[in-house]
Order: structure tokens, then C-alpha cells, then sequence
């Protein structure tokens, strides 16, 4: 008997690096408003990631994980979901979260060392579902596929969304979350943020495969590989994967092909390990200036909007980060009051202890 | 003589034994080109090339498993994993295969291995980044754990733990990886394994630790002797096996013992040390034994890590109320 399973990958792609429409449009995408919102939301998260750094280097909040040049991948995804969808990050996704109703203040929480950053709402006020910020690298995948499993075992129209680094696709929770999504055909949509660069290891040392897209067919699952710096062409081909997942199709996983433009972390140097002409090379396709040329083209952007929208966001973030700062530290006891509903013996004499040191600390050294 | 790093001496003595022995492999992410996140292998491949330090796919499991056929035929694989918090995913591979190979095969297939990885917190870091889970690692049968405290002691039973035919869990207290320098010859002269360090000689109490909390125990062992009070101070250094008799030795002498460790305090190592005290020496002790460990919660983010951590001043309270509650 033979089994022949055809896959090929095509990069699906409507804006070229210069903004100029290759393919015809689709539909929605005559709702200039949504373009120009997609725009904004990129714009802003830009301005963040900035503002982070900044806080990042004169001391004012830790390692930060930057998302320079996977904007439209984060805004895509972030915006194409529904409200009532799951989306379970990594850390390099502030974007979508923001989408999510997660606020820059959380992420600075979060980064700045706080708990208290993944305590939000989704955007109509309820209290979120979404995961917080998973660090170790893959895990989430699997709880996407558990969070679909619930949704499909319930009969909710919902979707479970997760992403994932290039060099996450490596590791086993990937594959089996992939594998067993696939198996049980469950409402749920991988998107693999392919920025090129796993810290210092390339892409293509990482996997042999031409593609990471085609990580699917052995998962029985349609993948597709998207440009990853065009965000018509990500919002369109989630927008597909979300509408098939929803209708009781199953999953799928997309594979956004950017680049991270940025060092790994505010705690990494890409010089070390990554030739200059790449980076330079790279900024040609950065997503934003690709969908302004496309806005400017269409008569519905210029400079007067664009400096206008560049204050706005200076603003905002800045209205962000001095809530941020002034953010009330919980106080020590806090790290006792979450792991158990109830706090028994010999944990509540431990928090005393704790309190008790605390406040010899703040009272100097009364050794 | 050179003055070096903890992370300096690590980086040394991975240069002597993959120059003195062919067999020995390094492994891991980003160890190549980056030199591994913290440097620790900065220099190995330009100088053995990229077929005897590898940049593996960005899986622990996978590295777990590597390591243990590479082992198999002889080569002696250094694996690098990031932070200890990353080596969970091969844990299966670690405890249900590398530990038990040896006594499997009784004695055929022996896998001479090391796992090194950064541990503990306090650097700020971001969540996951600061474990300090030598317990797991020393509950299970068939591995050694090791745990350097100084950069001397970091070349020296590093060297040990790449000679070693057996598994061995390498943890580098990264919080001192370049806090304090000190002469290390490069002579290639392994330190023992499974034996404990008598760093401070001591008359009224038995303070034992490891790692990065060695250095406020002896802050705290010198502001006691200010103070009359005389601590020996041990570096277990070797986790697993415990070098109970050096232990026992001391307290015999002292009458006192108080344990210090960051790691979370239920279960611990520190409950083991004194299990075993209990068993062995209950009616040498002058005091019931004391421990000054972290807590049991997960490591906070680091706004609230400096509560959770063991200052000089926690170790002196503990053991002036140990001493003012001897029998
Ligand atoms: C299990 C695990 N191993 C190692 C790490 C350390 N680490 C953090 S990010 C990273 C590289 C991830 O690269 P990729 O998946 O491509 O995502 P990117 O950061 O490029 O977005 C590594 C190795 C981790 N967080 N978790």
C-alpha cells in the first residue's frame, strides 16, 4: 500500500516590502478604519517596546524580552481573535496580550518583578482567562490543547490560540500538543512567531526542515507559512484558522516568518553571534513602515496623522509607565497568600516569620 | 597565579579536560558561537571546534536523552542546560535513564556524564530563572550532585565530576559566578567528591551549607566569633552521596548544629543532615537542630526576593537562639 501525503508550502503574502498589493486584497481589508487600527496598535507597542528598554537599562524594571519587528504577528494574531477565545502566550508577546486586554502596566509589572502583572481583564471588563506570560520554553502548547479539549468537550464555539519561538517548534511539548490536537481535531490554532533566531542559534541549524509549517502534516493538521511582516496577510490567514477551528474543523498552524530586530533580551548581545548586513537587511521588511507606505498609497495616512498618532503614543505610554512606578509593592507576605486556597500549619507560622523578618529589615539591623 | 571567577574557573577547567581527554564532549544551547548564555564555555569551540561543542535544538529532553547514548559509547558529555529551572523537561531522561543505567545493566553500560547548570536567585531574574531544586536531584538514587562555592572549588570538582564514571548533577551558584575572584592554578588537580570542606574551625556550634549561601555563613560564623561565639563552618560541596562523618565529627565536637540552605525548607537537604544527626549523634547535641532555609512558596518575583533570601543576620538570630537554648 502506499500512503502519499502532498505538502507543499506557500507563503501566503498580500503587501510586498514596499507596501505595493501583489495579490488582490482580501474583502475585509477595504475597512480602511481596521487597517489604520492595526497600524496604531503596531505603532504603540513599537513605542513601548522602547519605553521598556529604557526602563530596563536605567534600572527600573528587569530583563525584558523585546518584540521589535514581530509587531504585526503579535497585533495580527491579537486582533483577529474573539473576546471569549483563549490565548495562551510566551513571553515575547505583549502585543497580543495588549490586544487582550492586558495593559503595559502589567507588563511592566510582570518584568518589573511583580506578581501582580498577570492579573487582568479581558477588554469588556471580565476577568481574563488568557495565561499569564509561560517562560519555559513549549509548556503552553499543551495547555492549549488542553484548553481546546474543554472547549470542544463542552460544545463551546471557542478557540484556544497559542504561540510559540522558532526554536520552541524543537521541543517535545510542542510536537505532542501539535500531535494530539491534531488527533482529536480540537479548536485550536498554533502560530509559530519564526523571528529566525533562538538567542544565538539560527533557524536552520535548529531543524532540517525547509519549512516549520510542514511541522503539521505529521499532525494531520493544514499548515501554513504567512509573512510574518504583512499583517493583512496574518490577520487574513487567522482570521481562516479561527473560523475553521470555531465551525468544528480543527486546528491549524501558522507559521509567521519575521525577524527578531532586536537583541534576545535586554540581557543578550546579538553582535556577538549576528552579522550586521542581516539585521540592516532585515529592517527593508520591518512590518510597520510596509503598512504605512500601504495607508499613505491609499490617501488615508500622512505626516500630520502620523506625528499626531506618535505623540498620542508617547502619552499613553508614558501615562503607562508612571502608573507603573507608582504601583504599590505587595507586601512579602503576599508570596505565602496564592499557592493553597488556605493557608495551613506549618506554612501560616513560616508568613509570621516572614512578616517578622520583613520588619526587622525595614527597622535597620538589630542583630 | 591567575585570579578568576567562579564562572571564569568553570570555563578553565571545561578547556583543561577537553584538551587532556578527547572523549570529553560539550553540549547545550547557545554553548557555541555565544559561549553559553553566562560565558561559561566562552572560547571551547573556536578552540575545539564545532563537532566537540555543539549547539543542540532547543530541547532539554532531547539533550537528556543524547547525552546518555553519547555516554554509552565512551565519549564523556558535559551538557549545559541554561538555568536549573530548564531542566525539567529532561528529568525522565535523568532520573529514569541516566541515573539507573549503570545498576540496569550491573556494570555493562556506564555513563559517565555531567549535568551542569546555574542555580539559585537573587539576580534579579525573571521567574523560572531562580531554582534551587538540589533536593530532587539528591533524592534519586544513582546520581551524584556537586555544588561548588568558590572558584577554586568550582575547577577543582569539575575536573572531579568529568572524570567521574558516573552521572553527575554539576549546580553553579550563579549569584557568586562573579561576585568573588580568587587564585586558581590551572594544574588540572581534581578536588575529592562525596567529601566535605571544613572551611572554619569552630568550638560552641556546626554551621553547614553550600553553594552561594557558604558566603553569608562565614559573614555570620565571623560576626559571631566578635561576639565569643565559636562556629566551625562545612562546606558540603558534594550533596550526594552526604559526607555524613565529617559532619557528625563536628557536631560531636560542638554540640550544636544549624543547617543553612536557599532552598525551600520542607524535605530538603537540610532535613536529611538532620535526620541523620538525629539517628547518629542525638546525645552529643546540647540544642535541638536548626535550620535556616527558605521558604516553603515559590520564589518570588524579585520586588519581594531580598525577604525570601538569607541575609548574615538571619544565620546570627537563629544561632544565638540556639545557643541561649542549649541544655
Ligand atoms: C525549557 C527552557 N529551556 C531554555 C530556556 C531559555 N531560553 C529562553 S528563550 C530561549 C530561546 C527561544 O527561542 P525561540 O523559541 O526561537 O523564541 P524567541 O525567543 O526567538 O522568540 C531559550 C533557550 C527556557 N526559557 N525554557
Amino acid at each position: 500500500m502506499t500512503f502519499t501525503s502532498k505538502s507543499t508550502v506557500t507563503q501566503v503574502r498580500y503587501l510586498d516590502d514596499e507596501g505595493n498589493v501583489v495579490q488582490p486584497l482580501p474583502a475585509w481589508a477595504d475597512d480602511l478604519d481596521l487597517l489604520i487600527n492595526f497600524y496604531k496598535n503596531m505603532v504603540l507597542v513599537r513605542t513601548y517596546d522602547k519605553k521598556a528598554i529604557a526602563l530596563q537599562r536605567t534600572g527600573q524594571m528587569g530583563t525584558y524580552p523585546s518584540h521589535l519587528g514581530a509587531e504585526a504577528v503579535g497585533i495580527g494574531v491579537g486582533m483577529s481573535m474573539a473576546v471569549e477565545d483563549v490565548y495562551v502566550p510566551y513571553y515575547r508577546d505583549m502585543p497580543t496580550m495588549l490586544m487582550r486586554g492586558a495593559t503595559m502596566v502589567h507588563n511592566m509589572l510582570y518584568w518589573g518583578g511583580s506578581e501582580q502583572g498577570s492579573y487582568f481583564n479581558r477588554p469588556d471588563g471580565q476577568l481574563s482567562e488568557d495565561f499569564p506570560i509561560c517562560v519555559p520554553i513549549a509548556t503552553q502548547c499543551t495547555h492549549a490543547t488542553g484548553v481546546a479539549a474543554a472547549f470542544k468537550l463542552r460544545g463551546e464555539k471557542r478557540v484556544a490560540v497559542t504561540s510559540i519561538g522558532d526554536g520552541g517548534t524543537s521541543k517535545g511539548d510542542f510536537l505532542e500538543a501539535l500531535n494530539c490536537a491534531g488527533a482529536w481535531q480540537l479548536p485550536c490554532v498554533f502560530v509559530i512567531n519564526n523571528n529566525q533566531w533562538a538567542i544565538s542559534v539560527p533557524r536552520t541549524i535548529q531543524c532540517g526542515a525547509p519549512t516549520l509549517a510542514q511541522k503539521a502534516v505529521g499532525a494531520g493538521i493544514p499548515g501554513v507559512q504567512v509573512d510574518g511582516n504583512d499583517i493583512i496577510a496574518v490577520f487574513d490567514v487567522m482570521k481562516k484558522a479561527l473560523e475553521r477551528a470555531r465551525t468544528g474543523k480543527g486546528t491549524t498552524l501558522v507559521e509567521a516568518v519575521s525577524y527578531r530586530l532586536s537583541d534576545h533580551t535586554t540581557a543578550d548581545d546579538a553582535t556577538r553571534y549576528r552579522p550586521a548586513e542581516e539585521v540592516n537587511d532585515a529592517w527593508k521588511r520591518e512590518p510597520i513602515k510596509r503598512l504605512r507606505q500601504y495607508l499613505h498609497n491609499q490617501g488615508v495616512w500622512d505626516e500630520t496623522k502620523e506625528l499626531a498618532w506618535q505623540s498620542d503614543c508617547n502619552q499613553q505610554v508614558q501615562a503607562a509607565v508612571e502608573q507603573y512606578l507608582a504601583t504599590t509593592q505587595e507586601p512579602p507576605e503576599a508570596m505565602f497568600d496564592y499557592h493553597y486556597e488556605s493557608l495551613g500549619e506549618p506554612l501560616a507560622s513560616q508568613r509570621q516569620q516572614l512578616i517578622n523578618k520583613a520588619m526587622r529589615m525595614a527597622g535597620g539591623n538589630h542583630g | 597565579m591567575a585570579k578568576v571567577t567562579l564562572l571564569e574557573a568553570v570555563n578553565m577547567a571545561l578547556h583543561h579536560e577537553m584538551a587532556a581527554d578527547e572523549n570529553v564532549v560539550c553540549l547545550g544551547e547557545d554553548i557555541g558561537t555565544n559561549g553559553g548564555v553566562f560565558r561559561a564555555t566562552v572560547g571551547l569551540k573556536d578552540k575545539f571546534g564545532f563537532k566537540r561543542v555543539m549547539d543542540t535544538p532547543l530541547a532539554e529532553g532531547l539533550i537528556g536523552g543524547l547525552t546518555v547514548g553519547m555516554a554509552s559509547q565512551g565519549l564523556r558529555p558535559v551538557a549545559e542546560f541554561q538555568f536549573q529551572g530548564f531542566i525539567f523537561p529532561a528529568m525522565e531522561q535523568i532520573i529514569c535513564q541516566a541515573a539507573r543505567m549503570r545498576s540496569r545493566t550491573r556494570g555493562r553500560i556506564t555513563l559517565p556524564l555531567v549535568y551542569r547548570a546555574p542555580f539559585g536567585g537573587f539576580i534579579h531574574a525573571p521567574e523560572h530563572h531562580s531554582e534551587s531544586v538540589e533536593a530532587l536531584f539528591a533524592h534519586i538514587p544513582g546520581l551524584r550532585v556537586v555544588i561548588p562555592s568558590s572558584p577554586a572549588r568550582a575547577y577543582g570538582l569539575l575536573l572531579a565530576a568529568i572524570r567521574s564514571n558516573d552521572p553527575v548533577m554539576f549546580f553553579e551558584p550563579k549569584r557568586i559566578y562573579r561576585t568573588v575572584k580568587h587564585e586558581v592554578q590551572d594544574n588540572g588537580q581534581a578536588l575529592p567528591l562525596d567529601v566535605a570542606f571544613i572551611l572554619r574551625q569552630g568550638a560552641d556550634i556546626t554551621l553547614v551549607s553550600w553553594g552561594a549561601s557558604v558566603n553569608e555563613t562565614l559573614v555570620a560564623a565571623e560576626q559571631l566569633a566578635e561576639q565569643g561565639i565559636s562556629a566551625e563552618v562545612i562546606d558540603l560541596a558534594t550533596i550526594k552521596p552526604l559526607d555524613i562523618d565529617t559532619i557528625l565529627k563536628s557536631v560531636r565536637k560542638t554540640g550544636r548544629l544549624c543547617i543553612v540552605h536557599e532552598a525551600a525548607k520542607s524535605f530538603g537537604v537540610g532535613a536529611e543532615i538532620a535526620a541523620q544527626v538525629a539517628e547518629k549523634a542525638l546525645w552529643d547535641l546540647k540544642a535541638p537542630i536548626a535550620r535556616v532555609t527558605g521558604y516553603d512558596v515559590t520564589m518570588p518575583y524579585y520586588q519581594n526576593e531580598k525577604y525570601y533570601q538569607i541575609h548574615p543576620e538571619d544565620i546570627l538570630l537563629e544561632v544565638k537562639n540556639v545557643m541561649e537554648h542549649s541544655a
